[in-house]
């Protein structure tokens, strides 16, 4: 409600405004001549002003902003390749900013400098090849060395070597939710398509491939330090992007084709909770949440829980009304907290197995007496249709 | 009638004595290219207004997540905003159609749509459009499609709400999301009518700049403001028809139940019958046009900044064939830039790093314009009409916006940056503010040529000091959330506690945007009491040296009341040392022994 008000002063403001300047121009009548809208010496020389106090509120707001807001951005890369992209971006900036400061600073104080007035005339200076040449040879220049900067950071991130040594985990989208399929002890994902979804089996895993068998499907995800993870990303609907901010990650998500990103965590939850950036943002974080539970509590309402940090995995490509809440726990663990984690889940094969023995005896007593012949028919048929359709799938 | 007219064109005197225009054919169906701008520009004012006030409503929910108001209910129904708190369907709508109307409506058919009409006859020295017919179609599809695109905001399901760029499967299926039932319908056949009247548009253009120049009229006299509608218009040619396959085969995907986007879908329980489509061609055919797109909408503003700086420095533009070549040279490389929209779907990486070298090629071309308009500034004698002003900002904005263009360009850094507030930030400030900046330096400057009076210019003052510092602290502040990995077309970021401590940053941005919004006010109060209160103007307002301002202050049909004037010299002889006024008008013969002194 006080934002309501706040837009009505505003408007009530501008009316004021609007209200001073009809007094202007009465005040102005004797001189209604025809040119009295065309900017006079006077203006020119008020505008002039203004433009230079307009170039000290970019100076001022963009050191404000770096002062205030610098500590906003994404802090130190918790993946490998992180660093690289990390170091390309600040000699990026470094450049970006050495440009603004230079450009808008001639801008604007030539336009300071040379405010009109009646009894100046201008300087006739139409070309110069020499300038022209300096302002597309320096860019070019320094362009060429970003782009092979660029380019060489790309290759070694986005290209995985067949030979090299990785986990292979499938992130699995839908609306509105991440899932994760890790490839077992043979780190190979079985085949999978979502024409085989059914039951349990959510992500369509083709459970006849051997490659399955010792598929493990999880809903948060664990990743070891220091190892390569090679992520396998399908979408069972529309687009969804994997997006892992602090790994300097992302990738969509594709129905109909398998993408791919791979990167080398290399601080573990706990190590990264740790960095004295993390723990002042925390506090900072928690700081804000005390005051908006007190406000919350006073309102009858429950307070909020203090956030530690974790690791995120958001969607980043619209996906459907609930977009904004499509996201999911990484946790980087050590190898050896990882490969237990790991070892304490089961399998998918192992949980339809216990799916449907926990389905079987409810059936049993209600369906004992059917024919077992009429039984075996359909499941013959289901899975003549189910393989044609998977293989026509995998086409 | 009207075509008899148009026929008659060339001769003035003839059709002075027949035609007495009916209220019909003046002011709706008018074939008269001033009026078919000033149709346009109407037009897309009200889109204008209505695209701001929907970014309005969304920074509310931005900044006051799920609080209650009052205008929510008011404006979005019960339905979309039960007892005022935005839905989250309707946020991804609005922003939706915020994007698509500011993109198509206002900046493309408000600013092209206007300037082209108005300038490009007045400017070469042509009595009307080669096809005043056609000019007067284009212009009235163009109305029917923004009508049945505000239709789609009353239909039950909603208007279309998966993003301006309907990537599918999303827009395909109405499981997937509520607007993509006939919100998306609509979408789709509003589109399509728009470009078949943007190509109209458009063809007029390119046949009138090549056939219809005065005597004299050379290309290398032509006024930047021709040589970028020109460009424009090719590139137009050339992309929208793109779009429009995309948008047919989005069509029949949607209702035919072919696969050209869709394949392997499992929604709502069911596996649908889709097979071997890919939404990644969806994007390479929607990118193909939508990245030129962008220079559809800042060429022309680019255009018109250039005519207005030279005037109002009282100085020749800087580098004028530079100026021509950078034009040139950046609508070359549009057309082969679209893949940095795509370096995350999934495409080969390969292809990522081919479109990071043309994209960041862009900056070169680029450069030499913001250079160039730097040094139109030196030694000048700047007088700062509001024109003037709106068009200092856009170089402005145009060179902070795109400065980061860099880090978005380059592959491996959009991989961090892709999709979050830090492309909102860029885009609106290079191409949104700056061509909404070179539009409206364009109305300040034209609209004594448009209307016959002049516009108020301390009103003028006002509305573009507000709006700058406004436009700084909407979009500044937005870099650092985007660095922060907030990803953008989120109704709310309460979800995601990491994100808490960029709250204030968004009150701040809304607040912003608010008070910028609420000053718009002042532009259009300025610009509808001034169409009948205004001052008088008088010929030559600006004291320029274009052909437009050697036509009559009344409108006539044909323009040149006598015999169109010749054309002896360049566009921008201000301050010629050979003569003692401060400008010397195209149509003034070069005096004896006169040299030329420019390239």
């Amino acid at each position: 409600m006080t934002s309501l008000l706040v837009i009505i002063v505003l408007v009530l403001l501008a009316v004021a405004l609007w209200q001073l300047t009809k007094i202007f121009d009465l005040t102005q009548v004797g001189s209604s001549s025809d040119d009295s809208q065309v900017a006079s010496d006077n203006d020119n020389n008020i505008q002039g002003y203004i433009m230079f106090g307009f170039l000290a509120f970019i100076y001022i707001f963009t050191i404000y902003g770096l002062l205030k807001w610098g500590h906003l951005a994404l802090h130190t890369p918790a993946s490998e390749h992180g660093t690289l992209v990390d170091s390309l971006m600040n000699i990026t900036w470094v450049l970006i900013f050495t440009v603004q400061v230079i450009t808008q600073g001639l801008l604007y104080w030539f336009s300071f400098k040379y405010k009109g007035n009646k009894d100046k005339k201008a300087l006739f200076f139409a070309d110069s090849n020499k300038l022209e040449a300096i302002w597309s040879i320096i860019p070019s220049v320094v362009l060429a060395v970003l782009i092979l900067y660029g380019l060489y950071a790309w290759n070694n991130i986005m290209f995985v070597d067949k030979d090299e040594d990785v986990i292979e985990i499938e992130l699995y989208a839908q609306q509105f939710k991440w899932t994760a399929r890790y490839a077992g002890p043979d780190n190979v994902l079985g085949k999978a398509n979502v024409r085989l979804i059914e039951g349990i089996n959510t992500l369509g895993v083709d459970m006849s491939d051997p490659n399955a068998q010792d598929d493990i499907v999880v809903s948060e995800l664990h990743i070891p330090k220091g190892k390569k993870v090679h992520f396998k990303m399908r979408s069972q609907d529309v687009l969804h992007s994997a997006y892992f901010p602090h790994f300097r990650a992302q990738m969509n998500c594709v129905p109909g084709m398998v993408t791919e990103f791979a990167f080398v965590p290399t601080y573990t939850t706990a190590e990264y909770r740790e960095l004295p950036f993390m723990v002042e943002k925390v506090s900072n974080i928690n700081k804000l949440r005390a005051q908006k539970s007190a406000d919350l509590v006073a309102k009858g309402g429950t307070a909020l829980d203090p956030y530690t940090f974790d690791y995120l995995l958001l969607c980043n490509k619209i996906c459907g009304a609930s977009h904004y809440n499509m996201q999911m726990k990484v946790v980087v663990d050590s190898p050896a907290d990882y490969k237990k984690w790991l070892s304490e889940k089961t399998s998918l094969a192992q949980d339809i197995k216990a799916a449907a023995a926990a389905e079987k005896p409810a059936e049993g007593t209600e369906v004992a007496k059917d024919s077992s012949i009429a039984k075996d028919t359909v499941k013959a048929v289901i899975d003549t249709v189910k393989a044609v359709v998977a293989k026509v799938a995998m086409k | 009638m009207s075509a008899e007219a148009h026929d008659h064109g060339h001769d003035h005197e003839h059709e002075h004595h027949h035609h007495k225009d009916t209220f019909i054919t003046k002011y709706i169906f008018s074939i008269d290219h001033k009026m078919i701008a000033k149709q346009y520009l109407i037009t897309g004012i009200i889109m204008g207004v209505i695209g701001i006030a929907m970014s309005l409503l969304f920074r509310m929910q931005l900044a006051w997540p799920e609080e209650s108001f009052k205008i929510f209910n008011v404006l979005l129904g019960d339905k979309f905003a039960p007892d005022g708190v935005m839905a989250n369907d309707i946020y991804l709508a609005l922003v939706t159609i915020h994007g698509t109307i500011m993109v198509f409506f206002v900046l493309t058919a408000g600013l092209s749509g206007t300037f082209s009409n108005l300038l490009i006859p007045l400017q070469i020295g042509a009595r009307d459009m080669a096809s005043g017919f056609m000019n007067m179609i284009s212009y009235w599809l163009f109305f029917l499609s923004a009508v049945i695109m505000l239709s789609s905001l009353f239909v039950e399901a909603g208007p279309a709400s998966a993003g301006w760029t309907i990537y599918p499967p999303l827009s395909a299926l109405p499981q997937a999301i509520p607007g993509s039932g006939t919100g998306m319908t609509l979408w789709l056949v509003s589109m399509a009518i728009f470009i078949a009247s943007s190509l109209m548009g458009s063809l007029n253009y390119i046949v009138t700049v090549i056939n219809l120049r005065t005597k004299g009229m050379s290309m290398t006299r032509l006024p930047l403001t021709i040589w970028t509608f020109f460009v424009t218009a090719i590139i137009g040619v050339i992309s929208f028809p793109v779009l429009l396959s995309a948008a047919l085969l989005l069509i029949f995907d949607r209702s035919f139940g072919t696969s050209f986007f869709l394949s392997d879908i499992y929604i709502a329980g069911e596996v649908l019958h889709y097979q071997g489509g890919s939404p990644v061609l969806f994007e390479h055919l929607f990118w193909f046009l939508g990245h030129p797109e962008v220079y559809i909408v800042i060429l022309p503003a680019m255009g018109l900044v250039s005519e207005i700086m030279a005037t109002n420095s009282r100085k020749p533009i800087f580098g004028y064939r530079a100026m021509i070549m950078s034009v040139l040279a950046i609508a070359f490389l549009s057309t082969i830039v679209w893949g940095h929209h795509m370096f995350l779907s999934g495409m080969n990486p390969f292809l990522g790093s081919v479109f990071t070298f043309t994209t960041l090629l862009i900056a070169i071309p680029s450069a030499v314009k913001a250079f160039n308009w730097i040094t139109t500034l030196w030694k000048g004698n700047l007088q700062f009409n509001p024109a003037m002003l709106f068009s200092i900002g856009m170089v402005s904005t145009f060179i902070t916006g795109g400065l980061t263009g860099i880090i978005l360009g380059d592959s491996t850094l959009d991989i961090n940056v892709h999709d979050t507030y830090f492309v909102i930030a860029h885009f609106h400030l290079v191409m949104g503010i700056s061509a909404l900046y070179g539009m409206f330096a364009g109305i300040y400057h034209w609209f004594p040529k448009m209307y016959g009076r002049m516009l108020n210019k301390n009103l003028g003052y006002i509305h573009f000091w507000v709006t700058a510092v406004c436009a700084y602290g909407v979009f500044f502040p937005m870099h650092f959330i985007g660095l922060a990995g907030l990803p953008r077309r989120y109704y709310t970021n309460t979800n995601f506690p990491l994100f808490d401590d960029l709250q204030n940053v968004n009150v701040l941005i809304t607040m912003f945007a608010l008070i910028g919004g609420a000053f718009q006010l002042v532009f259009l109060y300025n610009f509808f009491s001034s169409i009948f209160y205004g001052k008088k103007a008088v010929q030559n307002p600006w004291r320029s040296t274009t052909l437009e301002w050697t036509t009559p202050v009344e409108h006539i049909h044909g323009n040149w009341p006598g015999e169109i004037p010749h054309v002896y010299r360049w566009p921008y002889d201000y301050s010629n040392p050979n003569h003692d006024v401060d400008f010397v008008p195209q149509n003034v013969p070069m005096k004896e022994g006169e040299e030329v002194l420019h390239h």
